[in-house]
């Protein structure tokens, strides 16, 4: 029992980390910008829902699409203010750039909405699915099919829409994609604004089950982590590699002395970086001379 | 503008080139020798925290403006140089070789992370050397009986000639004897064929082989002094800080140890010297910064960070090349004025090529 | 016994073959080029020699010396530098410097002499120096010394390149595509360099070059492959009227001509 109740825990917690993984990769994939501000995002999301549905009083619907939009809208302003004038920087110099990011928004979620956690009410908040000897919270449970309908819509996104089959060409080879009339700074930034957009409803979906502080957007590291385990530049791989780390660290959290559950994700990382260096789904590196 | 006649190829190999330069590095040197006459007690720890600094910025440095392998975790290797000194201490070692141990096991845990940068590059080895910082910080936390884990470590009195450490006017010579023999041993690097390899390595690996240096063997050696150095400059922080504990070398020091040598100026032995008198002193303007903002505003949570990453942010967009850069950009202004043209370091954009294959 | 003798080397990258069972000798003293359409697997030879690809099958044995075991870093010790293509030079360090790194094979002072910079390592330095500066003059790049690579023009890049493989003081040098990009001017003088070199300092040359009047004018002999496979090998007016050639470059209209 004990084992099963964990798994739903792991997979739950997994589907955070896949959700921000995801956001790593579309904006790596596209623009070969790792932006480590990712958790910061999430957090952002968190707290401008909590500002709709809690303070402002909207009906949950509304505040989250609210939320949605204006974390669209903060993708859009980050790129353009941030990152369009670092085009052609090293990749280090625009992950130091995002590193600032995270901290610089850390500190503005400080300014706004104060350092004490908050909580996100939502029309099912406590309510919790008993499924034999498992229990299961709706909130739970949202994340995990939240998680299924956008990993859905994403593969249909890339798979069949022509934006994303131009985001694809354009990932390979920008100025080949120039060329074939393909407007790639305006679809970098509709890249952010769709990696925005999944931290959003990352945020949506974790706000409920856990506390919202300025500082939950550390979790982005693990969830890097999880990205790079899954092999970084794969949508797929992202989701894997959360669910293995959420996993691993709830049972690592119950059969490993204290302290270990905190360092799991790193130790996949570093195991999967010695065993297997190109990650799960492997994306080939290798420079031709 | 100054224009050289040289004759003799020891003149391209010397450190300082002519006599302007021994002048001005003469009176800098004379400062320094001099500040603990000039400025208070406090002012003079603070330089010595400069000093300390700097030494981390040294290998730092080393290992990310001249090898270019990227280190989100120096600060584990501040962390292992400062627990081994206490522990060292506490042990009865005396004070030199006490150093001489905690860079010695720095050192080794260097090449350990070494071992992940002979197989990947990059993100990837930011995130390997950040995964490493934290299992690190985390094993402090909870390896109790030799770290104190979250309850800290007080870090012994230790002493040289008879003369304490807790002495700020020595120590602060302490550091800047260390910090001096630190800047010079890099400087001799870098004209020996040693640190020519590694700027081999940073600029074209395929190449670097097919000159005949090994990456294996070069990118250790970079891990494991740039780690050493890191490793003296954790010695010298414990009894700066005098109470280690295990927060005090997270994240938020890796990253803030990175910041230093960026804004510095990557690849510029100048830039690790701004990039300590940054670190060190924004506490400080932060602290001024605090006085004159309203309280609402100057008990944010997280004000310092903030600041960190914003500055680092403005420095990224505006002046890539750090401050050592924008130094070298105003002197030409000033040496070419009134010719100086405007985009003379007008920055190109280029389109992205990934080197993925798929 | 030749200088470096290529036995019956394969290699495929997933299901393309790029090189099968390709054999030949380079003698000692002189310079061989390599001709071919695009694609044919010159580069991948190159690569092969220096050991930056694995071969599937086949040896390479220089100067008597096995290569196929040796990682990459090891080649320059035995006496074989090489240019690239595209140019790889360090771009963020000066002309001098790239041919410094290119010494880097004969240094003989140990890490902490170098940290101290003691007398021997002066010495060398000098030495290095000197070595330096003899190509720097035979190349004509003086004016570049102390330029940093990063906004060179092309071609001086390209003879930077050959100078910094000239510092390793090789007995076989690689030249991949020496004269692509290239005006005419500089691949006449190019032509002469490589004269210069062979003659003057004695370095068997091997190389991959396009430019047939080049590859006629500077090369003893010339290996002709196409699609990984041998084709043709002697003097270049042989290689360039053998039929296979022929049909190589210009597929089956040599043919219908040749009938006509």
């Amino acid at each position: 029992m004990d084992a099963l109740q964990l798994l739903v825990a792991g997979v739950s917690q997994g589907c955070v980390y896949g959700l921000i993984a995801l956001g790593f990769v579309l904006i790596y994939k596209a623009t070969e910008v790792v932006n480590f501000a990712q958790g910061e995002l999430m957090m952002i999301g968190a707290f401008i829902a909590y500002t709709f549905i809690n303070i402002l009083a909207w009906p949950y619907f509304y505040g989250v699409l609210a939320t949605l939009l204006s974390m669209a809208v903060i993708g859009v302003v980050l790129e353009r203010l941030l990152i369009r004038p670092m085009l052609g920087e090293p990749p280090f110099a625009v992950l130091m750039l995002t590193i600032g990011l995270g901290f610089l928004l850390r500190a503005v979620a400080g300014a706004i909405w104060g350092a004490e956690p908050k909580t996100l009410s939502t029309p099912y908040a406590s309510d919790v699915l008993q499924l034999g000897e498992i229990i299961v919270g709706y909130g739970n449970l949202a994340i995990v099919l939240g998680t299924g309908v956008l990993c859905l819509a994403l593969f249909l996104f890339f798979r069949y829409s022509r934006l994303g089959i131009a985001m694809q060409a354009a990932s390979q080879n920008q100025l080949a994609a120039v060329y074939s009339g393909i407007p790639v700074a305006r679809l970098v930034t509709g890249v952010w604004a769709v990696s925005a957009l999944i931290a959003a409803i990352a945020g949506v979906l974790v706000a409920p089950v856990s506390l919202i502080d300025p500082q939950i957007g550390f979790i982005g590291v693990k969830a890097f982590a999880a990205a790079i385990v899954g092999g970084f530049g794969s949508l797929p791989g992202a989701m894997v590699g959360g669910l293995l780390i959420g996993i691993a660290e709830q049972f690592a959290g119950l059969y490993l002395p204290p302290g270990f559950s905190d360092v799991t994700a790193y130790i996949i990382l570093l195991v999967m970086l010695f065993v297997r260096p190109q990650g799960i789904f492997a994306s080939m590196m290798q420079k031709k001379v | 503008m100054r224009f050289l006649k040289k004759t003799r190829y020891e003149q391209d190999i010397a450190l300082l080139e002519h006599n302007g330069q021994r002048f001005w590095y003469g009176l800098l040197l004379l400062l320094v020798l001099g500040a603990p006459f000039l400025i208070d007690g406090f002012y003079l720890g603070e330089l010595s925290l400069v000093a300390i600094y700097a030494i981390a910025g040294c290998g730092l440095m080393l290992l990310v403006g001249f090898t270019g392998q990227v280190s989100l975790g120096h600060a584990a290797f501040l962390a292992i140089g400062a627990y081994c000194h206490t522990w060292c201490l506490g042990a009865g070692v005396p004070l030199l070789p006490s150093l001489l141990i905690a860079m010695s096991l720095s050192a080794a845990a260097g090449m350990i992370v070494a071992l992940p940068a002979l197989r990947m590059t990059g993100i990837y080895l930011a995130v390997a050397t950040l995964a490493f910082a934290v299992i690190v910080e985390q094993g402090i936390a909870h390896w109790e009986s030799v770290t104190g884990g979250y309850r800290g470590l007080a870090v012994p009195d230790a002493s040289l000639f008879g003369l304490s450490v807790t002495d700020t006017t020595f120590f602060y010579y302490f550091c800047v004897a260390l910090m001096l023999l630190a800047t010079l041993a890099l400087l001799n690097l870098l004209r020996s064929p040693t640190g020519r390899a590694f700027v081999a390595i940073r600029d074209s690996e395929t190449s670097a082989q097919g000159m005949g240096i090994g990456l294996a063997r070069y990118k250790t050696l970079a891990f494991a002094l740039s780690a050493a150095l890191t490793g003296l400059a954790g010695g010298l922080l414990a009894h700066k800080i005098g109470y280690l504990a295990p927060d005090a070398f997270n994240l938020i020091m890796s990253i803030q140890l990175l910041l230093m040598v960026v804004v510095g100026g990557l690849g510029s032995i100048h830039g690790i010297f701004y990039g300590a008198l940054f670190l060190g002193f924004l506490p400080q303007g932060i602290a001024l910064l605090r006085d004159a903002l309203p309280p609402a505003l100057a008990n944010i949570p997280g004000l310092e960070p903030g600041i960190f990453g914003a500055l680092l942010i403005l420095m990224l967009i505006v002046e890539p090349d750090g401050l050592y850069g924008r130094w070298l950009k105003i002197r030409q202004y000033l040496d070419e004025f009134p010719l100086y043209r405007a985009k003379t370091h007008k920055r190109q954009k280029q389109f992205l090529r990934t080197e993925r294959l798929r | 016994m030749s200088l470096l003798s290529v036995r019956e080397l394969s290699l495929s990258f997933g299901g393309v073959r790029a090189l099968s069972d390709l054999s030949f000798d380079v003698e000692k003293g002189e310079v061989f080029s390599i001709i071919g359409p695009n694609g044919a697997g010159k580069t991948t030879i190159f690569n092969l020699i220096s050991r930056l690809y694995e071969p599937d099958s086949g040896r390479i044995v220089f100067a008597g010396e096995e290569m196929t075991k040796l990682p990459a870093h090891r080649i320059a010790a035995q006496g074989i530098a090489r240019t690239f293509q595209n140019t790889e030079l360090f771009e963020h360090a000066s002309v001098l410097d790239n041919l410094l790194i290119g010494c880097h094979v004969h240094r003989q002072t140990s890490l902490f002499s170098q940290m101290l910079f003691l007398p021997s390592v002066r010495r060398q330095e000098l030495a290095f120096r000197k070595v330096a500066e003899d190509v720097i003059d035979l190349l004509d790049l003086a004016a570049w010394r102390h330029q940093v690579i990063e906004g060179l023009p092309y071609g001086v890049r390209k003879m930077v390149e050959i100078a910094r493989a000239l510092c390793v003081q090789p007995s076989l040098l690689l030249l991949d595509e020496p004269s692509s990009g290239l005006n005419p001017e500089e691949t006449e003088d190019l032509a002469f360099w490589l004269e210069d070199i062979n003659e003057e300092l004695g370095i068997t040359v091997l190389m991959v070059e396009h430019d047939m009047n080049l590859v006629a004018q500077a090369s003893d002999r010339v290996l002709a492959v196409a699609d990984g496979q041998f084709l043709a090998l002697g003097t270049a007016d042989e290689v360039r009227s053998h039929p296979d050639v022929q049909r190589a470059y210009l597929g089956d209209a040599a043919d219908s001509g040749a009938q006509a």
